[in-house]
């Protein structure tokens, strides 16, 4: 395949919980891969990974 | 309540009460659980009282396989004291959860962190952005492993 066929395509999500990358190519407008890379950055606003405060 | 006992916990060097721990091979030649990483849809309800792994509204697709990946489980966890009358015990996994050349085309945004050697017991739900993959692989990289930010927190106040 010749990949200057290929359209890319990336985003970022940047906030308080997470940075998240990801990275799209495009061929023919199909979507032919899509990858994602998730920081994990604090807990969760729920779930047992919070904070659990034992007294 | 002693800081460090909060992390004992954690290792399973305490157990109050009637025996309910198995497959604890021997006290004096500790084995290290086995943690895996399971991924769920946005549709799924997965929180707090979610008890252990479930397939139900776990994510399924091409290089997936069901219960996830097993997670990297090489640092200790550790405590310390965050004033003379509280502290904080915490534990993070030592390298990224990855999930590599799948296909998960039904959004998901949810990973369940669970006990795989002990009855696949529930340890902690994380969600995130919602995602989906083509052909490709998604990294959860770990916050930091410190008091403010560690994956599992356990605190005194």
């Amino acid at each position: 395949m010749d990949d200057s066929l290929l359209q890319k395509r990336e985003g970022t999500v940047d906030n308080d919980n997470e940075l998240t990358t990801w990275v799209e190519y495009w061929l023919d407008e199909e979507l032919v891969h899509r990858s994602a890379h998730v920081t994990m950055k604090k807990m969760p606003v729920f779930g047992g990974g919070e904070t659990a405060s034992i007294g | 309540m002693c800081t460090s006992f909060m992390s004992e916990l954690m290792l399973g060097q305490h157990q109050l009460g009637a025996s309910t721990i198995v497959s604890r091979g021997s006290l004096t030649t500790p084995t290290t659980d086995t943690l895996k990483a399971a991924l769920y849809l946005a549709s799924a309800t997965m929180n707090a009282s979610t008890t252990a792994y479930t397939a139900t509204g776990e994510v399924s697709g091409t290089g997936y396989t069901a219960g996830g990946v097993t997670v990297t489980n090489a640092t200790a966890p550790t405590s310390t004291n965050t004033s003379a009358t509280a502290g904080v015990a915490f534990f993070t996994p030592s390298a990224s959860i990855t999930y590599t050349t799948v296909t998960l085309s039904t959004a998901f945004d949810t990973v369940l962190l669970y006990n795989s050697t002990q009855s696949n017991k529930a340890i902690s739900v994380h969600t995130f952005g919602s995602q989906t993959i083509t052909a490709g692989t998604f990294t959860l990289t770990m916050p930091a492993n410190t008091t403010a930010a560690a994956l599992i927190r356990l605190a005194t106040t």
